[in-house]
């Protein structure tokens, strides 16, 4: 086959050389940072995907060298392929941002909300894109649209009301599995994701639902309540599997394990395994190796999202130039207990942890005295 | 003047016999002789326009499908017709089915559609005994089948009854439907043109449309093109509805006033129960309703004519559109809140829910409105709903998440001291209409 085609595209005013075929959204996400496009529904490993969300609407503001005029609508980035000159503008574009923060309210008008309650929160998808992209209050005065809990089986939980319809589970179990089992029944506000009459989910790789749900629509029934994401620290293992690459997550709390995930990258997505595929794992590796010693551990995982779950192993972010010593004039960091144990502000000579009860301000009114 | 209902009347023409003796499938007589580019080039000629809604012109249409080495191409006739106010193809299908058979066979044989199929809305039920009827009779009388009339051209038709979603309406959530999916619209591009039922080349057209294949081969495009005026070529099926005098089904050629067609006892005959005229939806549900003062002359005291310019004459600021033909009136005692909620009802119900500005979006503003219209709407309600109708239009996939914010927003738009009296009368508002208001037609007032 001849070279392969390149493509000039501007977006936000950085210019790139992307083959042709890429979508718009890919071709952002090769920029990086804020210019890429949030894509709620669009999973780079999934086949059809997306299009559906509407988060990635971009402006193109340019059509491409040979027609140059712009297109009219606003167009999702995830399906829309670039073409040649064309120039895209993405937050740089008023109407983008505004025609984002009504999609953030829309897809927010009947979720419930529940964050504290939910497995989800702090690596969730919707959280992230309410808080980047969406508004602090809502206009939406109506009761919200509920459903029942469902358990599909031993390992998934179906909490439809947390759904966003973005039909990434049905993908995964259509090119994942022989047979899917579950799919969208009804239509409008009220179409929800099920199996037909109550079935369980059946099948080796049916656990990824989990890993593609942006929301904490799908969740894992061995994790469920044990513990915030937040607590547990991401590690690196992998172990000798049969049926998948073997290339997880654990998610420890000392060398106790809750949770096993795959591996994913910046986007939030399945990364590939080390044999270049995508790197699926199967129910066992999920549900079942849950002991320390299953695995072999390769160390804290890297993560280069914002995100709570970073535990400090952060990659790409820039660290102020500023130390601590030079804000605080000359003064060396303590640690946090150290801001606890002395009042440091107005009675350094105050031992707080040597205090008889809780600190009250008749203390600190006392005339200093030798503290021993 | 009529082209597609003039023989409709005739008694037993559902019959073949009848439907041959009074000149049927003549076109496809003609059409064999012909090569398919003529054909194509005929259609092209008579400037017919799509009757399905957007009015795309049909000829254009034809000449996008693509045609690659070995790939089979097919037609799909749409006869899935739920918009409410629309049931035009109904008639026609279900008074005179030989018709839209015979425009079929000329179509496919255009198209190179070795296999068509008119998907149809589920709750047609008898029409698909109707129409596969007529299928048998054109098949035993050679013009359905192997070899037609000997010229080597095959072609079948099959009929496909849908299970009752006015999404599957959209060209593309039929071709889904129709290959046996969920009805979700797809995301364009591809267009079907190129990849469509079962990834192949597809042209999906209106009942009328294709009817109205057999004049234009008969009479010749440039003969059908001198009917009707400017861009607005031959006739037009119009479904009439609502509180007339003689609501039903009408052929017109595109030349009459709306005046005269509400008025004239030729057509609707006036406002049933000597009421007065006070909205009219032109063009099938989706389409921005018209307070009777904008309606029956333009923004700029033309008289408005029942076509596809004059209709669309002032955008949507003070004008509407043709789209389906399903023409619905109001008369002085209805209700335009109410009457709004019934079509976002509507919409939030068919929504096919894939995109979250129409999901949720349509569900909203029903909710909004029923306040509204229950006397428990607040003035900051109207503009919201202004707001989310403008967060819908043109952020979706398909064209119903635009056809669900349009009602809403001409409603406002045109009636907003409606909505606004519902707010500040909600106790009123239960008892009583709102009336006229200024909108109302000079002329009935006159009366
Ligand atoms: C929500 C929706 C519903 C539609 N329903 C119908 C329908 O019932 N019948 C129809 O002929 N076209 C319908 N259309 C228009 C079709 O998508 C398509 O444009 C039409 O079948 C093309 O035929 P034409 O070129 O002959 O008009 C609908 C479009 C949308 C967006
Ligand atoms: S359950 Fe999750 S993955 Fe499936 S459609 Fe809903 S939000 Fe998407
Ligand atoms: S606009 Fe509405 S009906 Fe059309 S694809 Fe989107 S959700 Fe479905
Ligand atoms: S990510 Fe593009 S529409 Fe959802």
């Amino acid at each position: 086959m001849s070279e392969q085609q390149l493509f000039k595209v501007t977006i936000d005013n950085i210019t790139i050389e992307v083959p042709a075929g890429t979508t718009i959204l890919n071709a952002a996400r090769k920029i990086g940072g804020d210019v890429a496009p949030p894509a709620m529904c669009y999973y780079s490993k999934l086949q059809g995907s997306g299009g559906k969300c509407r988060t990635c609407l971009v402006e193109v503001s340019k059509g491409s060298e040979k027609d140059p005029r712009p297109m009219p609508k606003l167009v999702a980035s995830c399906r829309t392929t670039v073409m040649d000159g064309m120039e895209v503008k993405n937050i740089t574009s008023p109407r983008v941002t505004d025609a984002r923060a009504g999609v953030v309210e829309f897809l927010l008008i009947n979720h419930p909300l529940d964050c504290p309650i939910c497995d989800q929160a702090g690596e969730c998808h919707l959280q992230d894109l309410g808080y980047d992209h969406g508004k602090a209050g809502t206009r939406y005065e109506f009761q919200r649209r509920t459903f029942h809990k469902v358990s599909l089986g031993d390992y998934i939980q179906l909490h439809m009301t947390r759904c966003i319809l973005c039909y990434r589970c049905v993908f995964t179990a259509d090119q994942m599995t022989a047979k899917r089992e579950h799919g969208v029944l009804d239509r409008g506000d009220h179409a929800q994701i099920a199996t037909f009459i109550e079935r369980n989910l059946h099948n080796e790789f049916i656990g990824n639902v989990i890993d593609v749900c942006p929301v904490g629509a799908l969740t894992d029934r061995t994790f469920r309540f044990k513990n915030r994401v937040w607590f547990t620290k991401p590690v690196d293992a992998h172990r000798n599997c049969p049926t998948c690459c073997g290339e997880v997550q654990l998610w420890m709390r000392g060398d106790e394990v809750f949770r096993v995930t795959a591996r994913k990258d910046e986007w939030g997505e399945i990364k590939d395994s080390s044999d270049g595929k995508t790197g699926w794992i199967c129910n066992t590796c999920r549900f079942e190796k849950k002991h320390i010693s299953d695995w072999v551990i390769e160390g804290p995982s890297n993560i280069n999202r914002h995100s709570v779950i970073s535990q400090g192993h952060y990659v790409g972010v820039e660290k102020p130039a500023e130390t601590f010593e030079k804000v605080m004039d000359g003064r060396k960091p303590r640690y946090f207990m150290d801001i606890h144990n002395v009042s440091e502000v107005n009675r350094p000579d105050i031992e707080l942890s040597l205090l008889d009860g809780p600190a009250t301000a008749k203390i600190f009114d006392e005339p200093q005295k030798d503290n021993k | 003047m009529k082209l597609l209902l003039e023989k409709a009347h005739i008694e037993n023409i559902r019959l073949y016999d009848v439907y041959r003796r009074e000149g049927g499938y003549r076109s496809v007589e003609k059409a064999l002789k012909m090569t398919p580019d003529e054909i194509v080039d005929q259609v092209k000629r008579s400037g017919l326009r799509g009757r399905g809604g957007a009015g795309f012109p049909t000829g254009m249409k034809w000449s996008f499908i693509a045609k690659p080495e070995g790939v089979p191409r097919h037609l799909v006739c749409n006869a899935d017709e739920s918009e409410p106010g629309t049931f035009k193809d109904r008639y026609l299908m279900e008074f005179i089915p030989h018709l839209l058979i015979e425009g079929l066979i000329v179509s496919s044989f255009a198209l190179g559609s070795n296999v068509t199929y008119i998907y149809i809305r589920g709750e047609y039920a008898w029409i698909v005994d109707i129409l596969e009827q007529a299928i048998i009779e054109a098949k035993n009388n050679g013009w359905l089948g192997k070899n037609i009339q000997g010229t080597g051209f095959d072609c079948e038709i099959y009929v496909q009854r849908g299970a009752g979603a006015y999404i599957c309406g959209e060209e593309t959530a039929l071709i889904e439907s129709l290959e046996g999916k969920r009805g979700n619209p797809r995301i364009k591009p591809p267009f079907p043109a190129v990849k469509g039922v079962w990834d192949r080349p597809t042209v999906v057209n209106n009942v009328e449309t294709l009817a109205a294949v057999v004049p234009i081969i008969n009479m010749g495009g440039d003969e059908y093109a001198k009917i009707g005026v400017g861009k607005s070529t031959g006739t037009k099926l119009i479904s009439a509805c609502g509180n007339l005098n003689k609501p039903g089904v009408y052929e017109i050629d595109m030349t009459i006033s709306v005046e005269e067609f509400i008025y004239s006892d030729k057509y609707c005959g006036g406002i049933a129960n000597g009421r007065k005229l006070k909205a009219c939806i032109p063009g099938g549900s989706s389409v921005p309703i018209l307070p009777a003062n904008l309606l029956l002359k333009t923004a700029k005291g033309e008289t408005r004519y029942m076509n596809y310019e004059s209709l669309s004459d002032g955008g949507f600021a003070t004008g509407s559109m043709m789209g389906s033909g399903g023409f619905i009136v109001l008369d002085e005692d209805q209700c335009v809140v109410r009457h709004t909620l019934t079509l976002a009802r509507f919409y939030r119900h068919e929504s096919c829910g894939q995109c979250s500005p129409c999901r949720e979006g349509t569900g909203w503003m029903e909710k909004i409105l029923k306040n509204i219209e229950y006397g428990k709407g607040k003035m900051s309600d109207i503009d919201l709903l202004w707001d989310i109708q403008s967060r819908i239009e043109g952020n979706t996939i398909c064209p119903l998440g635009d056809a669900a914010a349009w009602p809403v927003a001409a409603a406002i738009r045109h009636f907003r001291d409606e909505f606004e009296w519902h707010v500040f009368n909600p106790d009123e508002c239960l008892k009583r209409n709102y009336g006229l208001a200024h909108y109302a037609d000079e002329r009935a007032l006159a009366v």
